[in-house]
């Protein structure tokens, strides 16, 4: 038989088992009517904990990115001063994190699609209980109880299928959220316990510190030269750098002369730029 | 008639589409008798866009039961097993 057609009996054959254990028509009605609130509550809780999923992978995106980013700078500026072995060392470690941020990415648009299912499965029922409780008081006040049972019958078949409907969806939200908690804390635990450090930086990111060092190196090598320029023992180009800084003092001595009418207020703002020249 | 797709809500169909739909839904179940998850899913895709094609939503309020109910998007055969069961579904 078709597939469509015995899950549509299935539907109904659990409603109606509902309905045999019920004894009084009317009891069913605030019976069922309150299953419905409680259900409604439930889809709705359903909402704000794929929400929270939701958000918790993003912080993560948000992070492995920034970690990403970071080996990329690191990537170019170790090429900038040609330690091709650090930036590949960077490269291959970006590669890592990238693999972690498809994966987040595939989970992100999956915990989106249910947040917007659940949404959707939320309002629709919300319509379907509103319409029940109007037509469960219009039944009370209008029937015995024994004409109403038709109509009981009916408008509590009509509800029950909508609410296996979004139980359904509840479960399906709720084994894809778990899922999706499972892998958030496997990486919380990843970073926490430092092995992402070494792919995403941080206190142990020796690419950076081995850069750092390079860059250090360099200012104090320069530092060197220009002392060695001052003492007189440096090459020719240092000496030429040297003299430039001597310009700068007498530019400064110079513009010290033409503020000289106003001495106190000319020496606050002179000290800066003639320290800058230095 | 009324047809709705788990997950999506109610679709009033044309009667005359019963035809169509009720092909579409062999292909269905042969695939599910198979154990056959490609062949169930491309059927499945086939079922849910000719249904929203053909179909007009049903007004939200209307407390109907349909006459027929598909699987929701991306469902599995197993997941459809456990509805033919009637594992899946909550007490309502």
């Amino acid at each position: 038989m078709s597939v469509m057609k015995r899950v549509s009996m299935m539907f109904r054959a659990k409603a109606n088992k509902a309905l045999d254990r019920m004894e009084d028509p009317r009891e069913t009605l605030d019976y069922s009517y309150q299953t419905q609130l409680e259900l409604l509550q439930k889809v709705r809780r359903g909402v704000a904990d794929v929400a929270t999923s939701r958000k918790r992978v993003e912080l993560q995106i948000n992070q492995l990115q920034q970690s990403s980013d970071k080996l990329d700078r690191q990537a170019r500026d170790a090429l900038a001063v040609g330690r091709e072995d650090l930036a590949r060392d960077a490269l291959t470690r970006k590669a890592g994190v990238q693999s972690q941020l498809n994966d987040l990415n595939v989970q992100y648009t999956s915990l989106q699609g249910e947040e917007e299912k659940l949404t959707g499965a939320s309002q629709r029922l919300q319509a379907k209980v509103d319409a029940f409780r109007t037509k469960k008081e219009t039944i009370k006040a209008t029937y015995t109880a024994a004409e109403a049972q038709t109509r009981i019958n009916e408008a509590f078949t009509g509800i029950s299928e909508e609410m296996g409907d979004v139980g359904l969806a509840i479960q399906r939200a709720e084994d894809k959220t778990e899922q999706m908690k499972a892998r958030a804390s496997a990486i919380d635990e990843l970073m926490a316990s430092g092995a992402l450090d070494d792919m995403v930086g941080g206190p142990r990111d020796d690419i950076q510190a081995e850069l750092d060092r390079m860059g250090a190196g360099s200012g104090v090598e320069a530092e060197l030269e220009r002392l060695k320029g001052e003492l007189g023992q440096g090459s020719a180009p240092r000496q030429i750098e040297g003299a430039g800084s001597d310009a700068d003092g007498a530019a400064a001595d110079r513009a010290g002369t033409v503020t000289d009418g106003l001495p106190t207020q000319a020496s606050p703002a002179d000290q800066p730029r003639a320290g800058d020249g230095a | 008639m009324i047809v709705r797709i788990l997950g999506e809500g109610q679709l009033a169909v044309d009667d005359s589409a019963a035809s169509e739909l009720n092909e579409l839904d062999a292909k269905l179940e042969a695939a599910v008798e198979r154990n056959d998850e490609p062949g169930f899913r491309s059927a499945l895709a086939e079922l849910l866009t000719q249904v929203r094609t053909l179909g007009k939503p049903v007004e939200p309020g209307a407390l109907d039961t349909s006459e027929l109910i598909l699987p929701a998007e991306g469902a599995t055969i197993a997941e459809v097993r456990q509805l033919l069961t009637g594992d899946g579904l909550l007490p309502g």
